[in-house]
């Protein structure tokens, strides 16, 4: 995918995420680190030129949550950045790559802390399969076979299995 | 890295990279919720043959809010009074299965023994006269929220330095981010010797004050006092304690700092707590998550961070 082709991804699941929630009255978007943060930033602007409505954006560090701490390094990337209470709204949880699953677990516990989603959805740019734990999208850019060795690397530049450009 | 032994395990990187996780754990503990699951099922233990509140209420607060289970010890109500020694509490302790253990005690060098003792991680939350290497964390951590960046900020530790393990760390970790140390103190509690030490050294606290970014404040250690190195402590507060006059000295927003328990009206002015550069609420605020990030670093994150 070139950069074209994520923008329109992008633009795509907004209105996915605008007409599941009719409307963007009680969505808040969640950007996980570090992957997922500049994808949250880019709906939240598509939405504003569908919507006209800003969504808050909140990015959220897993780290602390991780079932695999001790069992490799585990550091936090970035602070957390969460300045609103999500009683209540739907959010939507934004990441890059959707692999094992074991993030969006985490992210999910992680939420918890943070108050009483009325909903929590998922979206990502790129669905790799292999999943480990019993956890699906909501709204997809691409579903994208790899192998479990490959790398897979989202930016607004496009999508790359290693050095390889993915096809729309 | 296994223990927290000396801030010099650290060196300038690793005190870095404990910043920055520190930057994660303040986030954790202005939430409504200020716990995460990071060290579910680990046990720590504070082992404290000395008196503490806050080392061992900060240690306590950041375990728990790392989720990991909490073990206390002290001196007055443990077999020790029954004449258990040092190593056979250790062990028993450890045979209980721990995954740290917090150590203070009045002799230096004895975190050092027991890291040799167990498997689990050591942390020294105080040696005798030698280090206090979390609380050399938790003043860099609050210096750098206030002031951004030690790197060619001056701090004057005031006070007596002889006997201050936390003067010994934090010269050590100032020092390694890039700040100019001055040690302002009667020669009586200055150490025997300061070679190697990288800091200046002045008798004239007055002349010290106008030119430094942060004042450190030690307390006046009268449980460690048993020469007769001051005439007295009203003549010590006169040449040495951080008045309301002496305050207006110091530059339009340095900082006072205190690792406390503090000596009011001793080494500082009743009122001089009340300033809003006097950050030593803040340094106690800011210790409990330094703890947290050192507990997660040590226990949990399997992250390399050797000097």
């Amino acid at each position: 995918m070139d950069p074209d082709d994520v923008r329109r991804a992008i633009t795509r699941i907004s209105h996915e995420i605008v007409e599941r929630n009719q409307g963007l009255a009680h969505v808040v978007l969640v950007g996980l680190q570090t992957g997922g943060v500049p994808l949250a930033g880019m709906l939240a602007e598509a939405c504003h030129r569908i919507e006209g409505v800003e969504v808050p954006v909140g990015t959220l560090d897993v780290a602390f949550y991780r079932d695999d701490i001790g069992l490799r390094p585990v550091l936090p990337e970035a602070v957390t950045e969460m300045t609103f209470d999500i009683t209540g709204k739907m959010v939507v949880l934004v990441d890059d790559v959707l692999f094992t699953g074991r993030t969006i677990r985490a992210a999910l516990n992680a939420l918890n802390d943070y108050g009483r989603a009325k909903s929590v959805q998922l979206a990502v740019m790129i669905d790799r399969g292999h999943r480990e734990l019993p956890i699906r999208p909501d709204f997809v850019g691409k579903n994208l076979p790899t192998r479990r060795d490959e790398m897979v690397d989202v930016s607004a530049q496009g999508v790359m299995i290693g050095d390889v450009v993915v096809k729309p | 890295m296994k223990h927290l032994l000396s801030i010099s395990d650290l060196g300038a990187d690793g005190i870095d990279e404990v910043m920055r996780i520190t930057d994660s754990f303040v986030e954790v503990s202005e939430r409504a919720i200020p716990k995460v699951p990071a060290l579910r099922g680990r046990t720590v233990v504070s082992l404290f043959y000395e008196d503490s509140t806050r080392t061992r209420l900060s240690f306590e607060t950041a375990a728990k809010r790392l989720s990991a289970d909490t073990m206390n010890f002290s001196v007055s109500t443990s077999s020790v009074k029954k004449g258990e020694s040092l190593r056979d509490t250790v062990e028993t302790i450890e045979a209980m299965g721990i995954d740290a253990v917090v150590v203070r005690h009045g002799s230096s060098g004895v975190p050092w023994q027991v890291a040799q003792w167990v498997d689990a991680s050591v942390i020294n939350g105080g040696d005798g006269w030698h280090e206090h290497p979390t609380q050399a964390l938790l003043d860099c951590y609050t210096i750098r929220q206030r002031l951004g960046s030690l790197e060619g900020r001056h701090v004057a530790i005031v006070g007596d330095i002889k006997h201050s393990r936390v003067a010994r760390s934090n010269v050590l970790a100032f020092t390694a981010l890039g700040a100019e140390v001055t040690l302002v103190a009667p020669p009586t509690l200055m150490p025997p010797s300061l070679a190697g030490w990288p800091v200046t050294v002045s008798h004239d606290l007055d002349q010290v004050l106008p030119k430094v970014d942060a004042v450190y404040l030690l307390r006046m250690q009268k449980e460690r006092m048993t020469e007769a190195l001051l005439p007295s402590l009203r003549e010590y507060t006169s040449g040495y304690g951080l008045t309301m006059a002496r305050s207006n000295l110091l530059p339009e927003g340095a900082l006072i700092m205190h690792p406390g328990p503090m000596n009011r009206g001793v080494e500082i002015g009743a009122d001089v707590t009340d300033l809003p550069n006097t950050v030593i609420t803040k340094q106690v605020a800011n210790g409990v998550a330094v703890r947290m990030a050192v507990l997660y670093l040590l226990l949990g994150s399997g992250a390399d961070l050797v000097a």
